[in-house]
């Protein structure tokens, strides 16, 4: 047995490698109509000569791209032919094989972690697009049910304006505001709170029970209250983001060991300088953890918010009336547009934290 | 000379749910300027308690007590002390030179006055270098020199130190208390130290207040006899062990005192 492939990659290889040649064999007869799948074949059952000589792991990740390739040239306008789908598992454990391989390299430090780390993700976004893809076009899915990644691609092209004002009327508008509000009163309230043990008996329950009320239920409410525009949306939003910081904060506000304030008495500090320069840094970790997440929360309010009344642009509407419509290909645009602002706008939150938490032993990775 | 501290008849019980604790009981005692006193005993002798008290980090429940002539609150409020707690506390989110500056930020000393203490305060630690590091970028024996450079930014004539030394190793421990001696000498500064050390509480003092359990209570105070200029062998001198015999007799005494085997 070769040393460089553990027992479960040795098992892919084969696998990828018998499929090879079942793929080749049942080609036979059709030889000649799909000639990048069978080329595909030749090389996958070939790669079992990995048995006798050192095979690079990159070797693994261009047969996995050039499956890939050949599968989707390849594919007929109606149903693939069945030998063909053996094609997508081989491009699959190639794919699978690829990324064990490069991972087993960078934990044994034969390769960088930055850089190659980001490969191994990548690989397996590509892979899931390129099943999909042809599953759905293989099998002749209706588009109405799951639309290739292809169809979907070309409306983000086609429709870029239309995607571009639903993105600021829902995330500009509503969600940006709507977020602001919501975090900084949260904030503003656990001050409150913490400073007045009457508040606490009163708002806490409040706001849980504030929490509790469904998004469905509140939604058209303030659509009614605040009108059809982004106002209304913003209100859930706010809605939505208040109580997780209010509860996060209140806990980060006791954060600051008892001898950490005893240290304040002892300046005779007065208690905004206690808040400013012990408690409020000593919640920061908290309060990034609310920020983070009400960052999703306040995207998921604002889109399911404008199903309930809305002007004719915004990413909720769109997605509401593409359904109607069938405009299957759209909503699964704007749903990959709502999916990137989302992780972007966690992503900034979160670069955000490392500067301003940078001594927490979470962030800075030491012990306490 | 002047009572910088001054108790009498100083009692502290805590009340809890499973009847009082008496932390403190009937503590009389005078501490003047200057002097280098240590509070010896074992866990739950009220050692740290009655230091709290001092701060005014507890009140005390009978008795009087006077700092500077004062409330221990006037006193606090006066920015009488600093206090050296049994852990650095130096913020993490503050650099070495920030976290001396804090006590200055909040007392309103000038930017460039915060400087200058900064500076001299750290070079009486031996921390200059340090300025912009992180607490979690030194070690233990290092955060507590900068604890103690904290406490001593705003010059303030009380040290109060609790157990500061307590969670190092022993090689930087007698470092840090000769250092802590030539700090005494060079300041002039009154110093109350708990330890449950008898070497430290030795080696350190001009007086030792031996205290005991349940109640907490004073069971002797030893004036010691050792010159102020005091090298690390001195704890080889007969003079030395003969304090140290005494400061253990008392403490067994405070033992048996409840009826416990020695």
């Amino acid at each position: 047995m070769r040393r460089d492939l553990s027992l479960f990659q040795l098992y892919l290889a084969l696998v990828a490698m018998g499929i090879g040649g079942v793929g080749l064999a049942l080609g036979l007869p059709t030889l000649g109509t799909a000639p990048a799948v069978e080329v595909f074949f030749a090389l996958a059952f070939l790669s079992g000569l990995r048995l006798v000589v050192r095979f690079s792991p990159w070797l693994d990740g261009a047969l996995a791209v050039f499956g890939a390739m050949a599968l989707i040239v390849s594919l007929p306008g109606g149903v693939m032919p069945a030998h063909h789908w053996l094609a997508l598992i081989a491009a699959w454990a190639f794919a699978w094989l690829f990324v064990e391989r490069l991972s087993a390299c960078i934990r044994a430090g034969i390769l960088p972690e930055t850089g190659v780390g980001l490969l191994i993700p990548i690989m397996f976004g590509l892979a899931l697009l390129v099943v999909w893809e042809v599953v759905t076009r293989g099998a002749n899915v209706p588009p109405v049910l799951l639309p290739p990644p292809s169809a979907i691609g070309m409306r983000l092209m086609a429709e870029t304006h239309i995607l571009w004002a639903d993105f600021v009327q829902t995330f500009i508008k509503s969600v940006l505001p709507g977020y602001a509000i919501g975090c900084l009163a949260g904030l503003a309230v656990a001050i409150l709170v913490d400073r007045s043990p009457f508040l606490k008996a009163g708002i806490m329950p409040i706001g849980n029970f504030m929490s509790a009320l469904p998004i469905i239920g509140i939604a058209p409410i303030m659509v009614m209250w605040f009108g059809f525009d982004w106002q209304s949306k913003a209100a859930v939003v706010v809605a939505m983001t208040f109580f997780p910081m209010l509860v996060n904060t209140v806990a980060g506000l006791n954060a600051a060991s008892s001898i950490e304030r005893d240290l304040m008495r002892t300046y005779a500090a007065s208690y905004w300088q206690t808040l400013m320069k012990l408690r409020l840094p000593a919640a920061g970790p908290f309060i990034f953890n609310a920020l983070k997440i009400n960052s999703t929360l306040a995207l998921i309010g604002a889109i399911v918010a404008e199903f309930f009344g809305t002007p004719v642009v915004g990413m909720g509407f769109r997605i509401s009336t593409g359904v109607g419509r069938l405009a299957i290909d759209l909503v699964w645009a704007e749903i990959a547009v709502a999916a990137v602002a989302g992780s972007a706008f966690y992503g900034v939150i979160a670069l955000i934290e490392k500067g301003v938490t940078f001594w927490h032993p979470s962030v800075r990775g030491g012990r306490a | 000379m002047t009572a910088v501290v001054s108790a009498e008849h100083l009692g502290l019980t805590f009340p809890t749910g499973d009847g009082d604790i008496v932390a403190l009981s009937d503590v009389n005692l005078t501490i003047e300027k200057g002097d280098f006193v240590s509070f010896i005993g074992p866990s739950g002798c009220g050692k740290t308690t009655f230091l709290r008290t001092i701060a005014d980090l507890e009140q005390p429940t009978s008795g009087t007590l006077t700092i500077n002539g004062m409330s221990a609150e006037q006193a606090r409020e006066a920015r009488a002390y600093g206090y050296v707690f049994q852990a650095p506390a130096l913020y993490p989110w503050r650099t070495i030179e920030k976290n001396v500056a804090l006590p200055l930020e909040i007392m309103g000393y000038s930017q460039a006055q915060q400087a200058e203490r900064i500076a001299r305060t750290l070079e009486l630690v031996n921390l200059s270098g340090f300025e912009k590091k992180y607490p979690w970028q030194l070690s233990g024996g290092m955060q507590q020199r900068a604890s103690i450079a904290r406490a001593l930014a705003f010059d303030a004539d009380l040290l109060l130190m609790d157990e500061p030394f307590g969670a190092l190793d022993e090689i930087v421990r007698d470092h840090l208390n000769s250092e802590l001696l030539k700090l005494w000498d060079r300041t002039q500064k009154t110093i109350c130290f708990v330890t449950h050390s008898i070497p430290e509480a030795v080696y350190l003092s001009t007086k030792i207040v031996v205290m005991s359990p349940r109640p907490g209570r004073v069971t002797d105070i030893i004036e010691s006899s050792l010159p102020r200029e005091r090298p690390l062998d001195i704890r080889e001198t007969p003079e030395f062990l003969e304090i140290a015999a005494r400061v253990r007799d008392g403490l067994r005494a405070g033992h048996s005192y409840d009826g416990d085997l020695v």
